[in-house]
């Protein structure tokens, strides 16, 4: 069996909590809060190795340490289900699937961090997903496993669902909790860190859905038993969506460190028409790779090797009638819709990455075209208030290296800049 | 419900207001969030007008204007980009006579394009309210367009 997220995805009836618990579920919480310290806890989920799932990649002990060494009484715990990043699915099917397991991730979490309220945010486009968690948590409390004192103990642990209303950025943590404080969903200056000062300024520990979704089968099977998945540095398994111009488009959750070959031909069934050109890998802000990257191993440390991040699990596959230039442009329309409009480097820089690709794509850009890109692309990523406008440098960069020559074609050598005056002010007004 | 109601519901402090927000829209008949209910909201919740409207207006979800009984959300992002999704706008503007970002004139579909609906596993996808309809071609939006269109023409 090499499936741990979602061992019970299409196997349990996700709407009956006596499913979940007849496949071992709620077990990991009941040994925990008999017989394990919050300190055992948090020593386990280290020693794991388990990194976080949505994207960074940040320790999730080490994340639960700072949040347990804050003396504050009140503290959060934050499931992160605001899954925005294009090409992503993974934990909509998680909680529509399994929706308990991401309940008893987070009640652990609480228990290990000495939490007694958790908040599940979720997009607002997830109906199912908002209905099956709202049963899911009323069924808990009916049998006592959330609500007040779990399993009979001293612990008390409730869940509330916090409905998102359509913003990408609000994915960003800090972003994130501005949202459920009923303020715009615009990201926070960090220090201070959530761990330390998060939801209504009390100590926070927010996580993404399918890290929650790993807790429990480590809890009950242990460290090792973890780590056997995967590989040395990348312990577990990851759950990918693989879509484009594939047989099988879908979800599947296998052992870090398989290829991009392997996800293609072994498990969508190879390319659905044409040949392979490039893949998007991690959504939209992802980087972009060619063919000569295709038996690179997926997980986090071959990949920052080669200056790429494994980012949310969506991988996009493209064949050879997509054009680079287009698919850009359109991947810097959705960064021009979601930057929030903070930070003025992501504001403009969004807009003008927009402008620029779009006269590659019409063949009409200008001679220093690719350079000012370049330019713009690495400004954003040094630059950017918060990860949104960092990663706009992902695809460019990586498909200026890749594919710069077939970017070239789109550029006039001989159209030159005018000089702005002020008859000429060179503005871009129309954002449409 | 009013929305004095509903800001008793959810209860006023700040931190509800998005959902205050989703309640006022989705009870009014044409899916929007009116001035009148912004300026009985900032009362309510002792926030001022632009405070609130700083807020929602952030937010793509919330709608200022008045719009159709059915929003029609179309997925514009990169997945449903490379299968297709301006022949599914197309397919859309040319059946109901609208562009992006309007309502028919019988009040029934507001056109709008949207980011990443998380279905990217059917590209080209799009939303009906709340349902989800993927794998389009132009004969599928057609067939989905006119059972709506003839499930409200029975009603009239």
């Amino acid at each position: 069996m090499n499936q741990i997220v979602l061992e019970n995805c299409g196997r349990i009836n996700p709407e009956d909590i006596e499913e979940y618990i007849g496949a071992g579920g709620y077990e990991a919480l009941g040994i925990a809060l008999e017989r394990k310290t919050p300190e055992d806890i948090i020593k386990t989920v280290k020693d794991s190795g388990l990194v976080g799932r949505g994207g960074a990649g940040f320790p999730t002990g080490l994340k639960w340490s700072f949040a347990r060494a804050s003396k504050e009484t009140q503290k959060y715990v934050i499931c992160n289900a605001d899954e925005g990043e294009p090409g992503t699915f993974k934990d909509r099917l998680i909680m529509e699937g399994d929706p308990h397991k991401v309940l008893e991730g987070m009640a652990l979490c609480g228990y290990a961090i000495g939490a007694n309220t958790g908040f599940i945010y979720i997009r607002g486009e997830y109906q199912l997903s908002i209905q099956r968690l709202t049963k899911a948590i009323k069924d808990a409390e009916k049998l006592g496993l959330l609500g007040k004192n779990i399993f009979g103990t001293e612990f008390d642990f409730n869940v509330k669902i916090k409905i998102g209303a359509g913003s990408y950025v609000c994915g960003e943590e800090t972003a994130l909790l501005n949202s459920m404080e009923g303020l715009r969903g615009e990201p926070r200056l960090k220090p201070p860190f959530p761990a330390e000062s998060g939801f209504l300024s009390k100590p926070t520990n927010v996580n993404n859905v399918e890290t929650f979704a790993n807790i429990a089968p480590i809890i009950l099977n242990g460290a090792d038993w973890f780590r056997k998945f995967g590989t040395e540095k990348s312990p577990g398994t990851k759950v990918y969506t693989i879509l484009g111009h594939i047989k099988r488009p879908g979800l599947i959750e296998v052992p870090m460190g398989i290829t991009l070959r392997e996800i293609i031909y072994d498990y969508a069934g190879g390319m659905s028409s044409g040949k392979f050109k490039m893949a998007q890998i991690g959504g939209t802000a992802g980087d972009i790779i060619s063919s000569a990257l295709l038996d690179t191993p997926l997980e986090y440390q071959s990949l920052q090797a080669l200056g790429h991040n494994l980012g949310s699990g969506a991988i996009l596959i493209m064949n050879e009638t997509v054009s680079i230039a287009d698919f850009l442009t359109c991947c810097m329309k959705f960064f021009v819709h979601e930057s929030c409009g903070k930070c003025s480097v992501c504001r403009i820089g969004t807009k003008q990455m927009y402008e620029a690709f779009k006269r590659l794509k019409k063949q009409e850009a200008y001679f220093d075209e690719l350079k000012t890109i370049k330019e713009l692309a690495e400004e954003l990523k040094l630059t950017a208030f918060c990860p949104l406008g960092q990663s706009v440098a992902s695809p460019v960069l990586s498909a200026l290296k890749y594919f710069g020559k077939e970017l070239a074609q789109g550029v006039n050598p001989d159209k030159k800049r005018e000089p702005v005056t002020r008859e000429n002010p060179n503005i871009v007004l129309n954002y449409s | 419900m009013t929305t004095k109601e509903i800001v008793g519901k959810c209860g006023n402090k700040k931190e509800n207001l998005l959902q205050i927000l989703h309640d006022i829209q989705n009870q009014n008949p044409d899916n929007y969030i009116c001035k009148e209910a912004i300026y009985e909201l900032s009362k309510e919740m002792d926030m001022s007008v632009s405070e609130i409207k700083g807020t929602a207006s952030f937010y793509t979800m919330f709608s200022f204007t008045p719009r159709g009984k059915y929003i029609i959300r179309v997925c514009e992002s990169p997945p449903c980009h490379l299968l297709g999704a301006q022949t599914i706008f197309e397919a859309i503007e040319s059946k109901l006579g609208i562009k992006v970002g309007k309502t028919t004139d019988d009040g029934l579909f507001t056109l709008e394009g949207t980011s990443c609906l998380g279905i990217c596993g059917v590209a080209p996808a799009m939303m009906i309210n709340d349902e989800a309809h993927g794998n389009l071609n132009e004969e599928k939006i057609y067939k989905i367009l006119s059972r709506i269109q003839e499930k409200e023409r029975g009603k009239a």
